[in-house]
């Protein structure tokens, strides 16, 4: 029996760290994050979890710090936002590179500048080719979800590689919110023992190097074996959903669509935005328009196949970027969805939006006027394009 | 969803508890079954300047997340705010306001532009004899479950000294004097 309670995003991970127990745990706190960590080092300085948390003086070193233990043969976390994950970015790489299963929530926040603490997607997209799977969460129920799901993808033996656990800043980490958690010993027998899939850095009488010298003889092949890795999350992702839908009675996969099979337009959104979204998809179906929604949950390894056979049958889409790519082009969700659908035959037409950057808000209004723009494009009133921006003061500029 | 979907804004000064009190208000309501949402603003975090939080609660899972624009209830815990003047913004027209004020809600009213249902409650003066300092945030949710009938007395009380107890493990006293203050609020709220 699940317990129903009330929590917000980061007390749910939080929560959900606790449960795992990992052995190791090293972080240097950031806004939004900073709760995360926070509370899970009074539940190592209480003796409620074995872990050893090393407070480190720098996102560099956390990163550094858990790549380390889980090389030596730990289960090791870490968490951060924006800046911290900017910081991290050469070792986010080496993390993907040596095949750690590290597993690390992302409390999304802009990147300056201006200085911002509020929630973009600005910081996990500017990893998003650095080798990690990505997976972003609705709501505190998701985050708590999708935490312990984190684990068992990261560790399994085709996999091995690290995972980040997105959640929208302050509209996710600081809300309280309904969710249902699973007991302890519950998580503990989900996620399992931790077998590291190698000898450890300590096993003297197996030596191996982590963390080689490879030129134009290996580097390759170890990047070629990167992107199969890649490639061999996507049903091991799955399997997981499914899995935890037995045990939790949530099941996840890489979509989740909402009125979009009977549907002619459609908004393509990750995260809380995706809810805001429902809706209006909700009104409209009241109205009697074939309004849909797709909130990808994965996003690395990107869910090609599964997009096209959501997407296809659609007149208009509309993608929804909380972060820009600065190329006049469009957001990188965006083009990633434009190229998925690029082999459909009379293909839909595509449009994109940049909102929600640092923390603006996205009211029902502003999806309205998406829908509406969607219908539109959709009934060719209106030309199909590349790139507008939600609720911004162009007065302003 | 709009008739089952309850939304509440807060208006304090920063010090005055109001992200506490929008989320001490969801966690009894979710306690008492409901769904629930409860959020601040974080803007520039300064102690004395006006600052938001926000609550909502439904019989039915809540999707929305983006900010309460038009409330069906206000809750001021500084009275200087009403000068303010964005005090009523987005209230809709059956709305409640709900005010720390030693005045009765007639003399309230007469400021406001439109006709909104007024309620006072001496929120500061309670809570400086029952708690020792002028924090109006208990207070005010007594009067608040009261006035717009959100859950029993009972639940606000139990779910007060279960999240006080934790914060104030140490100093008891504090805990048993916001739960006197939210009861005498709940007696004390003027209806207008």
């Amino acid at each position: 029996m699940q317990e129903r309670i009330a929590l917000t995003g980061n007390e749910a991970m939080a929560l959900a760290l606790k449960q795992i127990n990992p052995d190791v745990v090293a972080a240097y706190p950031i806004t939004p994050a900073t709760e995360i960590v926070q509370l899970f080092s009074s539940y190592a300085a209480n003796g409620m979890v074995k872990t050893e948390f090393v407070a480190v003086e720098s996102e560099h070193s956390a990163l550094s710090a858990v790549l380390g233990a889980s090389a030596a043969g730990a289960r090791a976390l870490t968490a951060t936002s924006s800046q911290g994950l900017a910081y991290m970015f050469e070792v986010l790489y080496i993390a993907a590179s040596y095949r750690l299963p590290l597993v690390m929530p992302v409390v999304n926040r802009a990147l300056s500048g201006p200085i911002n603490i509020h929630g973009d997607h600005s910081d996990s997209m500017g990893v998003r080719d650095a080798g990690w799977i990505q997976i972003y969460a609705e709501d505190t129920q998701e985050a708590y979800d999708n935490l312990i799901q984190a684990v068992r993808i990261a560790e399994d033996p085709a996999v091995q590689l690290p995972v980040m656990v997105c959640i929208d800043g302050f509209i996710i980490s600081h809300a309280l919110e309904n969710l249902e958690i699973m007991a302890d010993e519950k998580v503990q027998e989900f996620v399992g023992p931790f077998t590291p899939r190698r000898p450890s850095l300590l096993d003297l009488d197996h030596p191996v190097t982590v963390g080689p010298l490879a030129l134009f003889d290996y580097y390759m092949e170890i990047k070629r074996g990167q992107a199969e890795a890649m490639r061999k999350a996507k049903p091991v992702i799955k399997e997981v959903g499914q899995e935890y839908g037995r045990w939790s009675g949530r099941k996840y996969s890489f979509l989740e669509p909402y009125q979009l099979a009977e549907a002619e337009i459609a908004v393509v959104v990750l995260s809380s935005t995706a809810g805001t979204t429902r809706v209006v998809v909700d009104e409209l179906r009241q109205q009697g328009i074939r309004a849909g929604l797709l909130k990808p949950r994965v996003y690395r390894p990107f869910p090609q196949q599964e997009i096209k056979a959501a997407l296809g049958h659609l007149k208009a889409i509309a993608v929804l970027d909380r972060a820009d790519s600065f190329d006049g082009f469009g957001g990188p969700l965006y083009k990633d969805i434009r190229a998925a659908l690029y082999e459909v035959p009379d293909r839909p037409r595509i449009i994109n939006y940049i909102f929600g950057l640092g923390g603006r808000d996205v009211g029902l209004d502003d999806i309205r006027s998406v829908y509406d723009d969607l219908a539109q494009v959709a009934a060719g009133e209106a030309p199909e394009f590349s790139i507008r921006y939600l609720g911004v003061r162009e007065e302003a500029l | 969803m709009a008739a089952q979907l309850l939304e509440i804004r807060w208006h304090g000064r920063g010090g005055q508890g109001a992200k506490t009190a929008a989320q001490l208000l969801a966690e009894a309501a979710a306690a008492a079954g409901k769904f629930i949402q409860g959020f601040p603003e974080y803007g520039p975090e300064r102690m004395g300047a006006p600052v938001q939080a926000f609550t909502r609660i439904s019989d039915r899972p809540i999707w929305l997340h983006c900010q309460i624009t038009e409330p069906g209830i206000v809750v001021v815990l500084d009275p200087t705010l009403l000068r303010r003047g964005d005090i009523t913004r987005g209230l809709r027209q059956e709305g409640l306001i709900l005010i720390n004020s030693d005045q009765q809600p007639s003399v309230i009213k007469r400021a406001l532009d439109q006709n909104y249902r007024v309620c006072t409650v001496d929120a500061s003066r309670i809570a400086k004899e029952t708690i020792g300092r002028a924090i109006p945030n208990t207070p005010l949710l007594g009067a608040l479950i009261r006035v717009a009938e959100i859950i029993p007395l009972e639940r606000l009380l139990a779910e007060t000294e279960r999240k006080l107890a934790r914060r104030f493990a140490d100093r008891p006293e504090i805990v048993s004097g916001n739960l006197v203050a939210v009861r005498r609020a709940y007696e004390e709220v003027e209806d207008g």
